[in-house]
């Protein structure tokens, strides 16, 4: 689902930020993606998402190499892709609903199905009833949630996620966690970096360990 | 295309009457999300507004300025006339017999004549000295004979002809062709259909950059939002079509404005370009927007409008990408 093939990524006046970074993420399994800070996690999502492009080496999502979609392309590679940041960019001024619907209304469904599928999301993730509301209006750990609901609303075949439990105490970084769980049990691919290492260790999933660029281990 | 594989399954069928109602309704909710958005920004909107109303209100206000004077013209025109002015001793009643006696000539058209009295009255009302001349205790007017050849626009010998026969009457002090005039006023109207289609050119281009800037401060204040619709998949066509919509609504509301301003103005001025078109002898009637003008300054407007919308939008957009 996910290949990474001798992936560098250099930065003209920072430097190597990936060096020859190789793994594959089969259908439906999930990973860690962790490391010291400035270890290259962001840089490595950032290629998935296309936000930036690699030096060398080739990227495969769902058996299509991202060197070689061009600048049209992209917001269809980013409609199999559900993200997550760490501050959630959900819109202030936008309903709970709104937001969520966003990557709906963008790939063009119709009002009928986006209502459904609103709110089955927000109901996956317990906020069913917030619609309404605004994302100032809801605590950390449900706008976590929120951007959680829109992530996979359009229901993606890879799930990316970076430092989703950043912000959230552990009892609530748990609660995201599982969450992620849920939906890889439903055949999603799911990466998510973090270096919330005590928490990814109790979780039993591949880790990958990024040092300085460079991958250790997996 | 492989995206068209993965559209939704609709419970009512993924047909196409579905599809195009789908699109019809985004460009209907982008239409107005993109009205109501100005109506929330209001004075911002309306500045904009009012200044391209106001560029629009010159170009189509000189447009229509150019129309009207085209139209003065072409009546001044068919009636190129030759208009004979009795020595003063002679009387009223000597210049009819004499215009009896132009009448019968084959190359005359119409003749008229003005008596002195009918001369001093319509010099009363519309010189301005109404009071001054009752001072005088003779009238100093002339018996005026006016003279239309049959063929007044094309038959020049005739006219020449014919004036200096007139001359040679002795009654006629002098005559006069109102064509040397009308000449120079034809070319001056040429110079200034000119100017007027430069200077819409020009508004117009205003027109253009204002829009275009209006967006890209819109652009800017919306940056966040582009940013996340970017990053969950939405195309360039996507996200542009609500600016372009604003652009199109600052175009056609300022057509509006622009026309309303325009009628307004001519409004004032009907009166005096009615005393004026007295003065000529005309039966001028003032032009107003008609319905295909209105039609084209709205959709001349929204266009330019939204040109400006998209030229901008087609580079600034490319510069916002998620990082």
């Amino acid at each position: 689902m996910l290949k990474f093939d001798h992936v560098s990524k250099r930065y003209p006046d920072a430097g190597d930020a990936l060096l020859n970074v190789s793994f594959h993420l089969k259908p439906g399994e999930m990973a860690f993606l962790t490391g010291h800070s400035g270890a290259g996690k962001s840089t490595l999502l950032k290629l998935i998402a296309m936000m930036e492009l690699s030096t060398r080496g080739n990227i495969l999502l769902d058996g299509q190499n991202l060197n070689k979609i061009t600048e049209n392309q992209i917001p269809y590679i980013r409609r199999k892709l559900g993200l997550i940041f760490q501050d959630n960019k959900l819109l202030q001024d936008r309903t709970i609903f709104d937001n969520v619907a966003l990557p709906l209304i963008v790939s063009g469904y119709g009002y009928q199905e986006v209502g459904r599928r609103v709110r089955a999301a927000l109901d996956k993730v317990g906020l069913l009833g917030k619609e309404k509301k605004y994302p100032f209006a809801l605590s950390g750990g449900e706008q976590q949630r929120v951007g959680i609901a829109r992530a996979v609303i359009n229901k993606p075949r890879v799930i990316l996620a970076d430092e989703p439990t950043g912000n959230l105490d552990p009892t609530l970084s748990a609660e995201v966690m599982h969450l992620f769980e849920q939906f890889q049990k439903v055949g999603v691919t799911v990466l998510i970096a973090s270096h919330d290492v005590d928490l990814l260790s109790q979780m039993g999933h591949r880790i990958l360990t990024l040092d300085h660029g460079q991958l250790k281990g997996s | 295309m492989k995206h068209k594989s993965r559209q939704p399954k609709n419970t009512v069928g993924n047909n196409f009457s579905e599809k195009s109602q789908t699109y019809l309704l985004i460009h209907a909710h982008a239409l107005f999300s993109s009205l109501g958005r100005m109506a929330r920004n209001s004075f911002t909107s309306a500045m904009t507004i009012i200044v391209m109303a106001i560029a629009i209100s010159l170009a189509s206000g000189f447009y229509l300025l150019v129309v009207n004077m085209q139209q003065l013209t072409g009546e001044i025109e068919s009636t190129n006339q030759i208009s004979l002015f009795l020595k003063a001793n002679v009387s009223d009643n000597a210049g009819k017999q004499l215009a009896d006696k132009i009448r019968s000539d084959k190359r005359v058209g119409k003749v008229l004549v003005i008596t002195k009295e009918q001369a001093l009255a319509e010099f009363k009302t519309y010189s301005g000295f109404g009071d001054a001349l009752d001072i005088l205790d003779k009238n100093p007017l002339p018996t005026v004979i006016q003279v239309l050849p049959v063929d007044s626009l094309h038959d020049m010998k005739t006219i020449k002809s014919l004036m200096i026969e007139f001359n040679q009457l002795p009654k006629v002090d002098f005559s006069q062709l109102d064509m040397q005039w009308i000449q120079r006023l034809q070319s001056m109207m040429q110079i200034m259909q000119r100017g007027v289609f430069i200077l819409a050119l020009l508004l117009g281009f205003a027109v253009i950059v204002i829009t275009g800037n209006t967006i890209r401060l819109e652009l800017q204040n919306r940056q966040d939002e582009v940013l996340i619709a970017k990053l969950v998949g939405a195309t360039h066509a996507f996200i542009q079509r609500p600016f372009l919509y604003t652009g199109f609504w600052l175009g056609f509301i300022s057509g509006l404005v622009a026309w309303a301003l325009v009628t307004v103005i001519m409004f004032i001025l009907q009166s005096p370009i009615e005393k004026l078109s007295i003065l000529y002898d005309g039966s001028f009637d003032l032009s107003y927007f008609g319905f295909m003008d209105v039609i084209s300054l709205l959709s001349i407007s929204s266009l330019l409008s939204m040109a400006g919308a998209w030229i901008v939008l087609h580079y600034q957009l490319q510069q916002i990408q998620p990082k």
